[in-house]
């Protein structure tokens, strides 16, 4: 179509199929009224600058057109966001957050919210309030938790990406349960503005997907500094779209073999060992770390976690959003209806772990339990911190079992929080992991293999799975009943 | 009463007006309407977070070094289990001196913090208005050295005063008695107080009676939160509220920690202004003014920084103290306004004071050269050059009226002849009438009796 000729639609059309760029179109105009408007005078003002930066603007919507499912404990402005609990029923937020503001200036479009555990407390999304998310590889099967419905909607073909949360392994459990990429980024790296805060401390926002470099797109448009969120890092994201392919030549990979001892499924442990053999075949070096503190990661997390929570989730009185408990007579005062609100409107692990998290922080037990966890945290940190004056990267299967069926542990919390063992560390010390797919049990389920990197190196987890996925039998597998 | 030593600790809040809260934007606006100065953040809505606000780490730090303080180079935050999150403990080992009783008096400070303002509710109604929330406020905590209600009221004045606070601050004494001699501190009550410094004298004074009469029984004091009803003038334990008083403090996880460098301290310093006591000293040592005088000029910043400047340019204090103390005090209250805001200034009155000392006008005058001054602005000597005031010193011109006068007016005249000196003021009053108050009374006087004694 010859520039003199070109119409409206079929510039849209250009550039929407990536024939024209959107600066090439807005040059070419530019260029026309500098060479024309001498002799016409029909322009008072040309704004050729900032035509340009708008149409550089357009342009760079590294998401344009990608839909996208966000978590439900993620604050989506004018649209339901309930935590998985009663107690935000139809709690429609006035702001987005500010990941939802970035994908969305990048152009994708949110397709839904996604079911999840309430208030993210939980390993397989049972202890939602709405009902349990189940898994595509096996209904009958649960997707992992806390983002167990953002895992199962990417595995399924729902969307081609959400983003979840990660406190004690809730992005990267589900996302190895359900075959897909999961990515926890390190702490500080992405705003948690507008999540619904469950550990301060621990909380990340992240992306999960079918792809190591579709993690990696979407971590580019969520990182970033926030003047919103204090504990957000000011130093702006490296670029993370030259790594690929990922090279793994000469990258060292560490493997605390005491921690995987006990207690993991035989199938989880081949599988693991086939993925370090693949990524040895391609040039990396394998050896072991030794992380003396991990075994103490599970009660340090179910100590600190708690605690955060219980201060986190006293907002939820019933006085200025969602559910309020209905009073009978004029006797009951705020005190009552404090108490009824948070009965009706929390589940059983909410107020498990609310009760938890207060006696660690009431006097006469914060030294001995909060504060006692919070010194082993800098131990297991410190672990990690020698161990990667050796390695690059430290590697783990993600869970220890795959997915197991509704109902077989909710009856036994400590079963459930034990799950978390390979998960934890990883949001106790703030340092990135990433999920991979690592292929399927007899049973064709998925397994997962963990990868934990050096603060703010997300780069070389990105690096080394994308080695991995390119070498991998299993990376066109999808759920049979789903593909 | 004789045998009890009362000990008082005070806890004070001072709001700071900062231009936005202490975590978010908003700006407080008194007066405004309910719920209006609210944002997601300080109403505590799901997923928000705070951010600090420079500006009243700022203020505290100032704060902190006015009243001697160290200032920790790094504090934390904790957060107070009541849903909001409290502040830094930043500063300690400070002191306040005040006056008590001619005497200067110092009580040590245990901390300085900063912290949020809470929600305030409507009595009668279950409302609730979030405009205060998150406010920034300052709190002082004394160590309980204070023995006697009106040192603790002296206390509290001081605090203000070098705080420059304007408004009521929140004063809450915690006050228990022991035994004269005794080292070992009594059980102590808290009153919650927002009123008034004499409500707050009538409710230490009573609590004092009423531990005594405790005491004195042979009982215990109850270790308890008080209120203190002005109707009744009694104080009264607070009832229903059970605060837990076990606030679950830990550090707060959303907010990094606060350095405060050596380079920061070192600029506030300088910026701060003399302290009111210092300043009282200086006047009464360098301008050999009274105790009182120095008390009345120091009365906020704007007053004392104009006495200064006045009694400077004008090398007469005393002369600039009877003026601002007088006549000036008089044009501001009827006026409403504040020194800061007259047209007048200190080099108003020192030229004032400059013409009365080489007699242009004499101190009747002057007071209406001020007047004009104040409503103008115009310098003195202008209004006397625009209305013609300038005394009349020329003693020809003053004679020709005084014989006048005296003309008029013979009896008087006779009486002062005759041995009644004081008739001569009639006589002055004449003259001055007849030249409009501008003959110089000294030479009147002195014309005057030079003619009613010849003759």
């Amino acid at each position: 179509m010859a520039p003199g000729a070109w119409t409206v639609t079929g510039i849209r059309a250009a550039v929407a199929g990536g024939d024209l760029s959107a600066r090439e179109v807005c040059a070419h105009y530019l260029d026309r009224i500098a060479a024309t408007d001498g002799r016409l005078h029909a322009f008072t003002t040309v704004l050729r600058e900032a035509a340009l930066a708008r149409a550089d603007e357009v342009d760079a919507r590294p998401l344009l057109g990608v839909p996208i499912a966000v978590k439900d404990v993620i604050c989506t402005r004018g649209v339901p966001t309930t935590a998985g609990s009663r107690i935000l029923a139809g709690y429609r937020p006035p702001y987005d957050a500010t990941v939802v503001s970035r994908l969305l200036d990048a152009g994708a479009v949110i397709v839904g919210k996604t079911n999840c555990d309430e208030f993210a407390m939980g390993s397989s999304t049972e202890h939602s309030a709405y009902g349990p998310t189940r898994n595509p590889w096996a209904l009958d099967r649960i997707p992992g938790g806390s983002s167990g419905g953002a895992a199962a909607a990417v595995a399924a073909g729902q969307a081609p990406a959400s983003i979840g949360t990660d406190t004690g392994g809730s992005i990267r459990q589900p996302a190895a349960l359900c075959g897909v990429v999961g990515l926890k980024p390190t702490y500080g790296r992405v705003s948690r503005y507008g999540l619904l805060a469950f550990a301060s401390s621990l909380d990340q926002i992240g992306p999960l997907t079918w792809t190591v470099a579709d993690a990696a797109a979407v971590l580019q448009v969520l990182a970033g500094p926030d003047p919103r969120d204090a504990t957000a890092s000011t130093e702006p994201p490296p670029d993370l779209s030259r790594l690929f392919p990922g090279n793994v030549r000469g990258t060292r990979i560490g493997v605390p073999r005491v921690a995987l001892a006990d207690g993991v499924d035989p199938e989880v442990l081949d599988a693991f060992g086939a993925a370090l053999a693949m990524l040895s075949d391609r040039g990396a070096e394998v050896c072991d770390v030794d992380l003396p503190h991990m075994q103490y990661a599970v009660p340090v997390y179910y100590l600190v976690a708690p605690a955060e929570a219980s201060s986190n989730l006293a907002r939820y009185d019933g006085v200025r959003y969602g559910h309020r408990a209905k009073l009978d007579g004029a006797a009951a005062g705020v005190s009552e209806m404090y108490a009824r609100t948070r009965s009706e409107g929390f589940g059983a692990e909410v107020k498990r772990r609310i009760m938890l998290g207060t006696y660690a922080l009431s006097a006469g037990y914060y030294d001995a339990y909060y504060v006692h966890a919070q010194r082993v945290r800098s131990l297991i940190r410190n672990d990690f911190d020698r161990a990667f004056a050796a390695v690059d990267a430290v590697a783990m299967p993600t869970t220890p079992t795959p997915a197991f069926r509704i109902g077989e542990r909710i009856d036994d919390p400590l079963a459930m929080y034990l799950g978390d063992v390979f998960t934890v560390s990883a949001n106790l010390t703030g340092l990135p992991a990433i999920s991979l797919p690592a292929g399927l049990t007899q049973a064709r389920l998925p397994i997962g293999f963990q990868l934990v990197g050096r603060p703010f190196d997300e780069a070389t987890l990105l690096r080394i799975g994308d080695a991995l996925e390119r070498d991998a039998p299993w990376s066109d597998e999808r759920p049979p009943a789903f593909a | 009463m004789e045998k009890y030593e009362i000990v008082i600790g005070l806890e004070i809040h001072a709001e700071l007006c900062t231009e936005s809260k202490l975590f978010c934007n908003c700006a407080y606006i008194f007066g405004a309407l309910a719920n209006d100065c609210t944002c997601p953040i300080c109403l505590g809505m799901p997923g928000t977070l705070p951010v600090i606000n420079r500006r009243a780490v700022e203020f505290s730090v100032r704060a902190g070094l006015a009243m001697g303080c160290e200032i920790t180079p790094s504090s934390k935050f904790d957060r107070k289990n009541y849903f909001y999150p409290d502040l830094p403990k930043n500063y300690q080992n400070g002191q306040v001196s005040f006056e008590f009783e001619g005497e200067l008096r110092t009580v040590a400070l245990r901390r300085i913090h900063l912290e949020e303002d809470a929600v305030t509710g409507d009595p009668t109604r279950s409302f609730m208005d979030f405009n205060r929330a998150g406010v920034p406020l300052l709190e002082i905590v004394s160590e309980p050295e204070l023995h006697s209600p009106e040192e603790a009221i002296a206390y509290c004045r001081a605090v203000k005063e070098i705080l420059e606070y304007k408004g009521s601050l929140r004063c809450e004494p915690n006050l228990s008695l022991r035994p004269k001699g005794s080292k070992e501190l009594g059980t102590r009550t808290e009153i919650k107080n927002k009123n008034s410094f004499q409500e707050l004298i009538d409710a230490m004074e009573y609590e004092v009676k009423r531990q005594a009469r405790i005491l004195d029984a042979g009982e215990e004091v109850v270790q308890e939160t008080l209120l203190f009803d002005a109707s009744t003038g009694k104080t009264v334990a607070m009832r229903g509220k059970e605060e837990a008083d076990d606030y679950r403090y830990f550090p707060e996880p959303d907010l990094v920690h606060v350095q405060i460098s050596d380079e920061w301290i070192e600029e506030s310093q300088p910026t701060l202004p003399e302290l009111p006591a210092a300043r009282r000293k200086r006047f009464i040592s360098d301008y050999d003014i009274s105790p009182d005088n120095a008390e009345f000029l120091t009365n906020t910043r704007p007053l004392a920084e104009f006495f200064d400047e006045a009694a400077r340019l004008s090398g007469e204090p005393t002369t600039c103290a009877n003026w601002i103390m007088g006549d000036l005090t008089r044009l501001l209250n009827t006026a409403e306004i504040e020194i800061q805001d007259a047209k007048v200034t200190p080099a108003h009155l020192n030229e004032l004071i400059q013409l009365i000392g080489d007699a242009t006008i004499s101190g009747k005058i002057a007071k209406s050269v001020l007047d004009d001054a104040f409503e103008t602005g115009k310098m003195p000597k202008q209004i006397v050059s625009e209305k013609g005031l300038a005394q009349i010193t020329d003693t020809s011109e003053i004679e020709t009226i005084v014989l006048q006068v005296v003309e008029e007016n013979p009896g008087p005249a006779q009486d002062y002849r005759d041995g009644t000196k004081k008739a001569i003021g009639f006589l002055v009053g004449q003259v001055m009438r007849a030249t409009r108050g501008k003959a110089n009374p000294q030479l009147v006087n002195e014309i005057l009796t030079r003619v009613l004694s010849t003759d």
